[in-house]
């Protein structure tokens, strides 16, 4: 639907799962991380399927690996927590390469790491085959709050204005001279916050004066009704329906 | 306009404002009994220094400030709660900066905001959003983010926003401002071209000039003259007693009309 470039996270294309509508996706990553969460951790086999699954969609998106992973790197600050744990959790211990680690934490690790990769993995993958302001669409068809809906689609509009705004701050600032050095110099910068905090408050006032004068009564007129066929439900769906079968298995076999 | 190409006689005038006074909440009185009438497909520009209470004007014609004396009327229909919602459809209001009028994600569903408030769907609001974009020669960046477009784009993307509501009456707050030469003159063009009411506020006289055959000089709060834009521009000691400046090397009496 749209053009340009939206945001860095999502791919231009047409393929199959690109063209689904926005609430089936966003249900189908919804549920299929609930699935995940919910499987046991020593079922690893069923990790690997999950992935197996996360790739065959991949695959159908066209979404290229490379693309796909390097944007997986989002998490790294979990992982971090991750590998901490097998030091510090209580429990029977066990040797690896000389190191005495906990049992409980090398499975704690291996949870949250498996379970946060696949989630991450999930919504990198709705990110790539979906704008924005289609994910806008959608959560407002999932009957979201529209209070929310609203300020999420201002943050959309208004990023960039108020990001251009801080950027002109910073070169009067610099152009008269100023270097943040140093403590001595955080009130120049507080100010400064506190300033485009009055600005872009200020713009609101003036965005909603617009709105008004167009007719605004507090709810967005729907402008695009986003539906979906059973077909593509289903489509859609495909995904959490076969990771579900995946997670009771791992519960009947574990 | 010329006089034959007016309405017939039987049309109430676009705008009708009679006595109109308003002071804001801290006190300050901006408006002190402004009158003035405007016929249907007229183009009259509102001029008036800074601080003349032009803006506040403005926000009074569709409702947003309420009068604390006087009454507007809106091609016969006068402002109150009761025609509200008409009244915000037949008046629409260009503002200054068009980074505070288009809000929405992309150009194509700002333009729509206005009519689907009215409760027009479907093919009939995609209809009005591309007549309305055709208009302004923007058809072509319906699917573009606002924020992706030069300011003069921006500018005429918002004219397009209220031409889709189909107004009685445009009202654009100082349309000229921020444009570069060349983007000036495309909006002059466009709005030429609209057969549309239009009072134009601004201070930028030569383009009123070349776009207005009538002005209005609103001045602390009252109207002080109306009359054919040449005249009073020529006219050098109600400018200086107002505070309106021509720019250096502008003659009123030799600037070509359009």
């Amino acid at each position: 639907m749209g053009a340009g470039p939206a945001h860095r996270l999502y791919r231009q294309g047409r393929s199959p799962v690109h063209v689904l509508p926005p609430h089936t996706k966003l249900t189908a990553v919804l549920c299929f991380v609930v699935v995940v969460v919910s499987t046991p951790r020593e079922a690893i086999w069923a990790f690997a399927a999950y992935a197996l699954l996360l790739a065959s969609v991949a695959y159908a998106a066209r979404v290229p690996p490379a693309f796909w992973l390097k944007r997986l790197l989002i998490e790294v600050p979990f992982v971090a927590f991750a590998l901490l744990l097998p030091f510090v959790a209580e429990g029977g211990r066990t040797d690896v390469l000389g190191l005495s680690l906990s049992v409980d934490g090398l499975w704690g690790a291996w949870n949250v790491l498996a379970k946060a990769t696949l989630g991450v993995a999930a919504s990198v993958l709705l990110a790539a085959t979906t704008e924005l302001r289609d994910l806008l669409l959608g959560l407002r068809r999932l009957r979201l709050p529209p209070l929310l809906v609203q300020i999420a689609s201002f943050m959309i509009r208004y990023g960039d204005v108020v990001t251009d705004e801080m950027r002109r701050m910073r070169v009067a600032r610099e152009s008269r001279g100023f270097r943040a050095r140093g403590p001595r110099h955080w009130g120049v910068l507080a100010k400064s916050a506190g300033a485009l905090f009055i600005r872009s408050y200020e713009r609101g006032e003036r965005v909603h004066l617009a709105m008004v004068s167009r007719g605004y009564t507090g709810t967005m007129p729907v402008i695009h009704e986003v539906t979906a066929s059973r077909a593509q439900w289903t489509y859609a769906l495909t995904l959490p329906l076969t990771a579900l079968a995946v997670c009771l298995l791992g519960w009947t076999l574990t | 306009m010329d006089p034959d190409v007016t309405a017939a006689p039987a049309a109430p005038p676009s705008l009708e404002v009679a006595g109109l006074a308003y002071a804001y909440p801290d006190g300050h009185q901006a408006l002190f009994g402004v009158d003035l009438r405007i016929e249907r497909g007229e183009r009259v520009a509102l001029l008036g220094p800074n601080g003349a209470g032009k803006t506040t004007l403005v926000l009074h014609l569709n409702g947003i400030l309420t009068a604390g004396a006087g009454t507007v009327t809106v091609a016969g229909l006068p402002l109150g709660k009761r025609h509200l919602a008409e009244i915000r459809r037949k008046v629409g209001i260009v503002f200054q900066d068009p980074d505070d009028q288009l809000f929405m994600p992309t150009v194509r569903e700002d333009v729509a905001f206005g009519p689907a408030a009215a409760g027009t769907r479907g093919p009939e609001l995609e209809a009005r959003v591309l007549k309305a974009l055709g208009q302004v020669g923007m058809a072509a960046y319906a699917d573009r983010p606002p924020h992706h477009l030069s300011f003069g784009q921006r500018r005429r993307v918002a004219v397009a926003t209220v031409l889709a509501m189909e107004p009685e009456i445009l009202v654009l707050d100082e349309p000229s401002s921020n444009l570069d030469p060349a983007a000036r003159r495309e909006l002059a063009d466009i709005l030429r071209s609209l057969d549309v009411t239009v009072l134009m506020v601004t201070h930028d006289l030569p383009y009123a000039l070349e776009l207005c055959p009538r002005a209005l000089i609103l001045s602390e709060g009252v109207i002080v003259a109306d009359g054919p834009t040449g005249e009073l521009l020529a006219d050098q000691d109600l400018m200086s007693g107002h505070r309106l400046e021509l720019p250096f090397g502008f003659d009123p009496k030799t600037a070509p009309r359009k």
